[in-house]
């Protein structure tokens, strides 16, 4: 599916990264702990996290992740957004919560991959 | 060895959001000298991880990598309390980072193994209350 998609999925807004939205994504994966995230390196991926920190950001960078999308209607501030789009990321804003976000994306047809 | 190339980093630990700054850094320099995106992925998270232990467990420290034809080497230097048991701390899950720290999104206990994980040697050389040295190196 691609980022639209994602983001129709769960109603969500675009913060960063407007003219990208129609990148591919393939796999997903969703925590609040960055090492939990960092040990996952899957190519095309999306990031939902209720962690609101540049530190997100710096972890989305790393791993080459295509969008980020806060749940749990975080706000992201502006030096995170700025961060965002310096490094050309797309990120989103949805009221869900995480489980559900999760499920929704999940029903849709985007796995977290093989382990 | 021919051109190698290498790049040193103060690593301050008053200011947790720069935490990752000189990782950041080092995929941008490793892209322009055309190492490949797997390769930089590798080096960027092992290094990352690194950073963000020598910041919250250390009081920051000194990072070289050097950039050879063959291998990426990280070598991570800091001042710090050292590590009581290396066998206990390169397990998944073992974390001493406190409350706070977890609030920031991290302490899960996943960075030294994760470290591990993405780098072809890894050796770390700690001495309680003198610091801990962790060396890292990818084959490219
Ligand atoms: N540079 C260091 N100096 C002193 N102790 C360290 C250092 N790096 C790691 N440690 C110790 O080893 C433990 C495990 O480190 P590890 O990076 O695996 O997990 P963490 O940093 O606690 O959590 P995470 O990396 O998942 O955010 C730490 O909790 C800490 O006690
Ligand atoms: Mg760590």
């Amino acid at each position: 599916m691609t980022v639209r998609d994602a983001m129709n999925v769960l109603g969500a807004r675009v913060l960063v990264g407007e003219e990208n939205l129609d990148r591919e994504v393939r796999s997903a994966c969703g925590s609040d702990m960055m090492s939990d995230v960092l040990a996952f390196s899957k190519d095309h991926s999306i990031l939902l996290t209720g962690l609101c920190n540049p530190q997100v950001i710096r972890t989305a960078e790393m791993l080459d992740i295509v969008c980020i999308i806060f749940v749990r209607g975080k706000k992201p501030d502006n030096t995170i957004l700025e961060m965002a789009k310096e490094r050309d990321l797309v990120v989103l804003e949805t009221g869900h919560r995480m489980f559900s976000s999760c499920g929704m994306l999940y029903a849709a047809g985007l796995h977290g991959g093989a382990i | 060895m021919a051109d190698v190339i290498a790049l040193t980093y103060e690593i301050s630990p008053d200011d947790f959001t720069r935490a990752g700054e000189a990782s950041s850094d080092v995929k941008s320099k490793l892209k322009q000298v055309g190492v490949s995106p797997a390769a930089i992925r590798k080096v960027a998270i092992a290094m990352y991880e690194g950073e963000i232990n020598m910041v919250i467990h250390a009081e920051g420290g000194k990072i070289t990598v050097e950039i050879s034809p063959t291998e990426i080497k990280m070598i991570l230097a800091d001042k710090g309390p050292g590590i009581p048991d290396i066998e206990q701390a390169m397990q998944a899950g073992w974390s001493t980072a406190p409350d706070e720290v977890r609030s920031l999104g991290f302490g899960a206990g996943m960075g030294l193994p994760n470290m591990k994980k993405y780098t072809d040697e890894m050796n770390i050389e700690t001495t309680l209350g003198v610091g801990t040295t962790i060396t890292m190196v990818v084959k490219i």
